[in-house]
């Protein structure tokens, strides 16, 4: 066989290869949005989950999910900012901030299951959380933080060091110069990165189920007392989230409607997750182009 | 390229009132010397040029001058400025750059608007009055001459500004601060000649007002602008006169040959 | 004039901010650090109760075969054996990585070599999507489509790992693919000029100049997604059947050590042997992360120093 027909099959295959990565992602999508759409109704979206009759809705969930991303957000972006911060614009080239790095990195790595059973040993056991949105967000945070700060650390970076020089030759402290101006040049990478990891959260399940808990109880909408234990702001409540809902309904057979409620929640899961994906990029360049140009 | 001696050395002192001056100045990076014992006075409302081949370490001359080296390299020797040795580690180099201000090579806008870029700084320091702050915005873009072309659109963003126009938002944003010295690094390097020919002119406004030093390639800049020239040569300043002098009767063999283009 | 000589040698406002801001990034990334050292701290001394307060002998828990941690055996021993899981978690690992590598190469080249342009615009947001899906929803896919499939060709329960396979292998194949990549296209342009130059195809050049050039980067890659594959817990626990036996094949229900912790965690009380016994598990994951990470660190530096 000469080198020409190599070339040719070769070539081949990866087309073939690609073809096949493309029709599993067609596939993936296609049988979610199919299976899930017909499931998802008002109804649907805002009525209880039921445990042993059919019919049931997302209505907790769906509030739950969206409540622990807001308050894991709240709790690790300015920690992923500090780190940021540090890693960008003060880190030594030294031992320790390679260290640093390298705990960071092994942060990221850690199974999501691990960091989760951290959670339920520290928070939701040591320290008497018991299952609650609290101990989940805590969790999630952990799950969250190496990303975000190295989507902080990256954006900051990226902005030139020409801006600094400019900021201190003006007389500005060097902290001044970070907040007040490679911050907010960076702020589009930044918010693209919160809405990535933000996506990441939303679909996590895995640390979530021994710290949040699996249970959905029956909140208050309109208590709006966080310390009042009926009210759906109570943090120290147990809260099961729209992934682990579609664990528990599959994993535990009770449901008799199980199939058609995982489809409609993967649905709605994965529509949330590619409005995150598509806002965060327009939303970058949105922001880039008003940066750059005429306000 | 040719070796000319480092130890014979041409270097005047000034005789009217000194803006700062620099004794014994060396720098290091790391194990690299930089620059060897640069003993400087630069006179009060003139402008010194530094000239000198790539590499000769002119920027890394100039920008000890407000501290910018310190997380970049190990500055030794004696920085003089109002009587005080400005190097000493119990100077607040925040203050020094207050007085003593620096424009880059490259045109370093902040990505906010013309009118933020300039104000910017000012509030940070305690400048809060809005007629105030109007004030300076209208007389140092004036001072840069750059307010005739955006005085209109004074909140867009400095980001579309052409670059000469960019640099000199950098020049009215330093003269805003009001500071004593103004410091130039190759301010008309990256610009066109339309653009350099406004900003030697700016350059010849602020005179009046403030000591500039500036960093050079262009000798013909060098010539029509500066009072005083220094020449540099690998780390090491090798005549110090001026500018005619320098020009006209160089006293050094390699400023001679550097500056009629005979070089290496 | 002395008013300025003043203001020069004291401190100041920029003075009291910077302190104030490093002392606040300094604070967070402090407690990353302590964050990092107590998870290390309380997996370790949780795992370790097993052979060190229940007296286990580490030996008999990797290598024997019963994992029944509440009962005692014939010796009054109890059954920690936790040999099936690991064998288990290895080999979805493996093979998932295995699968997903070809496919992984062929998007990367074709993204890199081929079709540079197009090719991106239409697979960067493939692998974006495909990482953005949620573990839980490849496992719900993975127990309503892929293990009534394997049901009916192949017979069983259709659980097992080879249902965990399929799944582990869509969920680490935009892992290696982005890596991949990244370390192809790190390879020099005038090594493709050269070898083309010299009358290779494009294939050769790929084969023999690339892909050569760029093998250290992309066995990173194949390590982070094994990484991901062995730490998976939910997608996995969904198709692989639960039942802690030594797998006889691709498809007889099996246990990982991720889904057996994901099961067993809820059911046990804390501070008994089950219990502790299923912490030794999550050691191991631990482990097994820290040692996926360290081989990263030493292909890295053998790759830079052949360069
Ligand atoms: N940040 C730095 N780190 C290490 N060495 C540096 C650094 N900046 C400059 N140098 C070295 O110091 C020497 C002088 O450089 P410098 O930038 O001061 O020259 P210059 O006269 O300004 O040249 P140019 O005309 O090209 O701007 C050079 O040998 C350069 O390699
Ligand atoms: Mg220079």
């Amino acid at each position: 066989m000469n080198s020409k027909t190599t070339n040719n099959i070769a070539t081949g295959i990866i087309y073939v290869l690609v073809a096949a990565v493309v029709g599993i992602l067609i596939f993936l999508l296609g049988y979610i949005l199919i299976t899930g759409l017909p499931h998802v109704s008002w109804h649907f979206l805002t009525s209880a989950a039921q445990s042993f009759r059919a019919g049931g809705g997302i209505r907790d969930q769906l509030f739950n999910s969206l409540y622990l991303l807001v308050l894991t957000l709240i709790i690790s972006f300015p920690i992923a900012l500090g780190s940021g911060i540090y890693l960008s614009e003060y880190a030594p080239n030294n031992w320790l901030t390679g260290l640093i790095r390298t705990a960071i990195e092994v942060l990221s790595s850690l199974p999501s299951v691990v960091i989760g059973l951290f959670g339920y040993l520290l928070f939701v056991i040591q320290f008497r959380m018991g299952f609650s949105i609290l101990a989940g967000a805590i969790a999630l945070t952990f799950f969250n933080l190496p990303l975000l700060t190295r989507s902080v650390e990256e954006s900051l970076e990226d902005v030139s060091d020409l801006q600094r020089e400019a900021g201190l030759s003006l007389g500005l402290s060097h902290w001044k110069t970070i907040t007040g101006i490679v911050l907010p040049a960076a702020v589009p990478g930044i918010l693209t990165g919160i809405i990535l990891s933000a996506g990441r959260v939303f679909g996590e399940a895995a640390a979530l189920i021994y710290t949040a808990g699996q249970s959905a109880p029956i909140v208050n909408y309109s208590n709006w007392n966080p310390m009042s234990t009926t009210s759906f702001l109570n943090p120290m409540r147990p809260a099961e989230t729209l992934a682990v809902h579609i664990w528990k309904v599959n994993t535990e057979g009770v449901t008799p409607d199980a199939l058609s409620i995982s489809s409609g929640t993967s649905a709605v899961l994965i529509i949330v997750i590619l409005l995150f994906n598509l806002s965060a990029r327009l939303l970058g360049n949105w922001m880039y182009k008003k940066m750059t140009a005429t306000k | 390229m040719q070796d000319y001696s480092f130890d014979k050395t041409h270097i005047i002192d000034i005789p009217i009132e000194k803006a700062m001056t620099t004794e014994n100045l060396q720098v290091f990076y790391g194990d690299n010397h930089a620059m060897h014992d640069a003993s400087l006075q630069f006179s009060r409302y003139r402008i010194t040029a530094l000239i000198g081949a790539s590499g000769s370490g002119k920027s890394t001359y100039l920008r000890c001058l407000n501290r910018m080296n310190d997380r970049i390299a190990t500055v030794k020797g004696k920085i003089m400025y109002r009587d005080m040795d400005i190097n000493s580690p119990k100077i607040n180099v925040y203050e020094v750059r207050k007085h003593i201000s620096m424009v880059f090579q490259r045109p370093n806008p902040f990505a906010k608007s013309i009118r933020e870029n300039i104000t910017f700084a000012l509030k940070r320091n305690g400048i809060k009055d809005k007629t105030e702050l109007e004030e300076r915005v209208e007389s140092s873009l004036k001072a840069a001459a750059l307010w005739d072309e955006v005085k209109d659109e004074l909140d867009k963003s400095a980001l579309a500004l052409s670059g000469g126009q960019a640099q000199r938002l950098c020049i009215a944003r330093c003269v805003a601060m009001k500071p004593d010295i103004l410091l130039l690094d190759e301010p008309a390097s990256a610009l066109d000649p339309i653009s350099t020919a406004k900003i030697e002119e700016t350059l010849q406004q602020l005179r009046k007002n403030y000591s500039i030093i500036i960093v050079t390639h262009n000798m013909q800049q060098a010539s029509r602008i500066a009072d005083y020239t220094a020449f540099f040569h690998m780390g090491h300043v090798l005549e110090y006169d001026r500018t005619e002098k320098i020009f006209t009767n160089p006293q050094i063999k390699a400023t001679e040959d550097y500056i009629s283009g005979n070089f290496g | 004039m002395d008013e300025i000589k003043q203001e020069l040698q004291s401190s100041s406002r920029a003075t009291h901010q910077d302190y104030f801001g490093k002392a606040l990034s300094y604070l967070c990334i402090t407690f990353v650090g302590l964050l990092v050292l107590s998870i290390l701290y309380f997996i370790t001394t949780r795992g370790l109760a097993t052979f060190t307060e229940n007296h286990v002998s580490l030996w008999k828990f990797l290598i024997e075969k019963n994992w029944n941690p509440g009962v005692l055996d014939s010796h009054g021993q109890p059954q920690i054996g936790a040999l099936p899981m690991i064998v288990t978690s290895f080999s979805v690992t493996v093979l998932s990585a295995l699968v997903a590598t070809p496919f992984a190469l062929g998007v990367a080249l074709f993204m890199t070599e081929i079709a540079p342009k197009r090719g991106t615009k239409v697979l960067q947001p493939v692998i974006e999507l495909l990482v953005g899906i949620p573990s839980v929803v490849y496992g719900f896919i993975g127990l309503s489509v892929i293990v009534p499939l394997i049901r009916h060709t192949f017979g069983g329960t259709g659980f097992g790992i080879l249902a965990g396979v399929v799944v582990l292998f869509v969920m680490v194949l935009p892992t290696i693919t982005s890596l991949s990549i990244d370390s192809i296209k790190a390879v020099p342009m005038y090594y493709r000029s050269a070898s083309l130059a010299l009358g290779a195809t494009r294939w050769q050049t790929i084969y023999k100049v690339v892909l050569r050039a760029a093998t250290p980067g992309i066995m990173t890659a194949i390590i982070f997604g094994m990484a991901r594959a062995f730490g998976e817990a939910l997608a996995v626990q969904m198709v692989i059947g639960n039942a802690v036996l030594m797998p006889h094949g691709l498809l007889t229900p099996s246990s990982t050590l991720t889904s057996q912790l994901t099961t067993g965690i809820g059911n046990t009380t804390m501070g008994t042997l089950p219990n502790n016994a299923l912490w030794s598990l999550a050691l191991i994951l631990l482990l097994m992360s820290l040692v996926f990470n360290i081989l990263v660190r030493f292909i890295g530096k053998r790759g830079s120093l052949k360069k």
